[in-house]
């Protein structure tokens, strides 16, 4: 699943991240490179972007570039 | 000795800029960098300046404001940099700290926040991060001022000692990554060395593929295959592409250093705060409706309250000052026109533009407010999905809210905005963001035609020149700048108090800089334009200003004007005085009707109706943005065109918007 599916509170694991150019280089400059975990904060009141915490972070970034991330679900809230 | 002041956006840069320099610090410019910096000498210490650059994340050129930092550092060879860290988001803030590293320039760290460490029960072991990172650390607390003469005494020694970082690698010595990067550094050796570059920096450049580096390093054809030959065998081995790989060597070192010397304190206090906060204010049903609110509140508070109850304090003493000037000169009997010329001239020009000071200093302290206190970001948060429809990112909502306090800063703000395509369609329609120069047209309008109801024919007209600047932007995208609005990642920093020293230093900058512009450009302006009002062609002292050599241009102008309903000469005059900086229209207006500013709004009633004064405001608010906006507009934009296309097309859409307004206005009164 990619990190735009992950249910608001729920947390992943980042398996793979694509996309490519500036987003590519900037989504790993943040952090966001395999093995880590992010949790899905909320979303916007609007619908878009979507705020996700990692690595002690709060980072929003839109639902259409969080597509290029791939997780593997490891919710822990329910 | 220079220092650069390096690091992460939030973290405390600026704080920590003010408490080394005080107000001692003027904006530099260095050769081949077009951009202005700020430069503060330290005060502590002799001989001693640091540059302020721009908050970065990376050395990746992704940015304008990334590729600034870089090049200052690679380009000016400061003696030393001062890269400060925020201590609550370690690891993030120390992957820019292992790219300043690989330059092999003499460094110290500022772990800034480490006050608000050690309250949420977590501490870091300096002496052990110090010796992983192979540079000094100096904890501090920027805001409090803890440990800043101890840093800067750091700073001064490592870079005089000319003490290079002692750690060069970042990677497991079995790691292929470790292998990769060895194997390209012994290829470029001799490359490097020629060119007194960091060979390690150089290596990590060309495996992150940046084809400029292949081209200054002038590499051969064999090298090059050899190098891409490298690359691919260690993205097979580490099942990852050259860029996560190295992403990922840096932050699989910060995790092992930060494992060792950081004992993490709980979710910290700060942050559940946050996080408190944020169920309100980018609350799904709330977060709309709390920003209008309070948008509302500050406006409010800003031109109804505050700002007017000092700007009425104000014009009272500027009036009495007047007065009291006036009475002296009588007394003494001085020439007429040198009377004139002072209390008529100097006296009502500047002083009509004075006693508007108050508002704007309001205006920007809220604005430093929101900036500083974290909630802009959160704007840009909620706003990201409208401005999208327009072809902007969120980002670029916060530089457009800056041009309500002045269009120069606004346009300047436009550098955060990440790719050069919203950056520019930023920049075109900021100007139509309401700048509080323009504030004391609208007040003297209201006070004649509509008092009582200030507020709601500001939000009006701020309305008005909002959904205007949306409509252009929304040609432009159609048109000109087409194709997707880039990436929007952008940290959502915890909310913090901000430093009263902070904004207090920048309500001086611009309380300055106003009273600066006050005194030069509309001192001189409104010189001129009494020179004009009061002789004639001949020189001769004029009886009359309608036979003043003002009054033949303004006639020229004059006719333009009729079908917005405000033909007058004098009008016409005022508004082109408002090229030099709005607040000229007013003490342009005041100098031409003969009457103070108290008494200028009861004079415009017979030179207007409701109607055609609203036609006037509607056309001041969007008209062309004054010389030094321009000015500004051309040095991002680059080009001269452009520019002048902007004034054109700024124009001629007030006049469009002002005609509409008069034709149909008219035909429901």
């Amino acid at each position: 699943m990619t990190l735009d599916e992950l249910k608001p509170g729920c947390s992943g694991i980042i398996t793979s991240v694509g996309g490519e150019g500036a987003l590519r280089l900037r989504l790993l400059d943040m952090g966001l490179i395999p093995k880590t975990r992010v949790t899905l904060r909320k979303v916007a009141p609007m619908g878009d972007p979507i705020q996700i915490q990692l690595r002690g972070y709060e980072l929003t970034l839109r639902i259409e570039d969080s597509k290029n991330i791939v997780v593997r679900e490891e919710c822990e809230s329910v | 000795m220079i220092l650069a002041l390096v690091g992460n956006q939030n973290c405390g840069k600026t704080t920590l800029f003010n408490s080394l320099t005080g107000s001692n610090r003027h904006v530099g410019n260095f050769p081949g960098i077009t951009v202005d910096h700020m430069v503060g000498s330290v005060r502590s210490t002799k001989d001693c300046e640091v540059v302020d650059l721009p908050g970065i994340y990376s050395l990746r050129p992704y940015t304008q404001e990334e590729i600034i930092a870089r090049d200052f550092i690679l380009n000016e060879k400061p003696a030393g940099i001062i890269n400060i860290v925020d201590a609550t988001n370690i690891e993030r803030n120390l992957y820019l700290t292992l790219q300043l590293i690989e330059l092999r320039v003499p460094m110290v760290l500022a772990l800034n926040m480490m006050d608000e460490v050690h309250a949420n029960g977590g501490t870091i072991d300096i002496i052990c991060l110090s010796a992983a990172l192979g540079i000094p650390i100096v904890p501090i607390s920027a805001l409090k001022g803890d440990g800043v003469s101890e840093l800067i005494d750091r700073a001064v020694e490592v870079a005089k000692n000319r003490v290079l970082p002692s750690v060069h690698d970042f990677c497991d010595n079995s790691s292929p990554v470790h292998r990769c990067i060895h194997a390209v550094m012994h290829l470029i050796q001799d490359h490097a060395d020629r060119l007194e570059l960091p060979s390690r920096f150089c290596t990590i450049k060309l495996i992150e593929g940046d084809s400029d580096m292949v081209d200054r390093l002038e590499l051969l054809t064999n090298e090059r295959e050899m190098l891409e030959h490298i690359i691919v065998e260690m993205e097979i081995e580490t099942g990852l592409d050259r860029n996560a790989a190295l992403a990922d060597m840096r932050y699989t070192f910060i995790e092992q250093a930060v494992a060792r010397c950081v004992v993490k304190p709980q979710e910290s206090r700060e942050h559940l705060r946050s996080l408190k906060y944020d169920r309100i204010l980018t609350g799904k049903y709330t977060a709309i409706p709390v920003f209008i609110v309070v948008m509302c509140v500050i406006f409010w508070l800003t031109f109804n309250v505050i700002g007017s109850f000092l700007s009425d304090l104000m014009s009272k003493v500027i009036e009495a000052l007047s007065a009291a000037v006036d009475g002296a000169l009588t007394n003494f009997g001085i020439n007429p026109v040198v009377h004139s010329l002072i209390i008529d001239g100097i006296f009502s020009g500047v002083g009509a533009v004075l006693s508007f000071l108050p508002v704007i200093v309001v205006l920007f302290f809220f604005l430093s407010i929101l900036e500083d206190t974290g909630y802009m970001a959160r704007i840009a948060f909620v706003m990201d999905r409208p401005l999208r429809k327009i072809g902007l990112s969120g980002r670029a909502f916060v530089p457009m809210l800056l041009g309500f306090g002045c269009t120069v800063p606004a346009i300047m703000a436009t550098r955060t905005v990440s790719s050069d395509r919203d950056r520019k369609l930023a920049i075109l329609i900021t100007p139509f963001m309401s700048c509080s120069a323009k504030v004391p047209i609208y007040s003297v309008f209201i006070a004649a035609f509509f008092p009582g109801k200030g507020a709601l024919v500001m939000i009006a007209l701020y309305g008005t020149g909002i959904i205007i600047g949306l409509l252009t932007a929304y040609a432009f995208k159609s048109t000109i700048f087409k194709g997707n609005p880039v990436p929007f990642v952008m940290e959502l920093p915890n909310y913090r108090i901000p430093s009263p020293k902070s904004v207090a230093l920048l309500l001086w900058d611009k309380a300055k800089d106003f009273l600066q512009r006050a005194f030069t450009i509309i001192f001189v302006a409104t010189v001129i334009v009494w020179f004009l009002q009061t002789f004639d062609i001949r020189l001769n002292v004029v009886a009359d200003s309608a036979d003043s050599m003002l009054a033949t241009l303004g006639q020229c102008i004059a006719p333009l004007l009729s079908p917005l309903g405000f033909g007058d000469w004098r009008i016409a005059t005022a508004l082109i005085s408002g090229f030099t900086a709005k607040e000229a229209v007013i003490s342009t207006l005041s100098v031409l009707l003969h009457t103070s500013i108290d008494n200028l709004s009861t004079s415009l009633t017979s030179f207007f109706t409701p109607l055609t004064a609203v036609s006037f405001l509607v056309f001041t608010l969007l008209y062309t943005p004054c010389i030094a906006a321009i000015a500004t507009v051309k040095r991002e934009m680059g080009s001269k065109l452009v520019t002048f296309g902007v004034v054109v097309m700024q124009t001629g859409i007030a006049w469009l918007a002002a005609f509409a307004v008069y034709q149909i206005g008219g035909l429901f009164i």
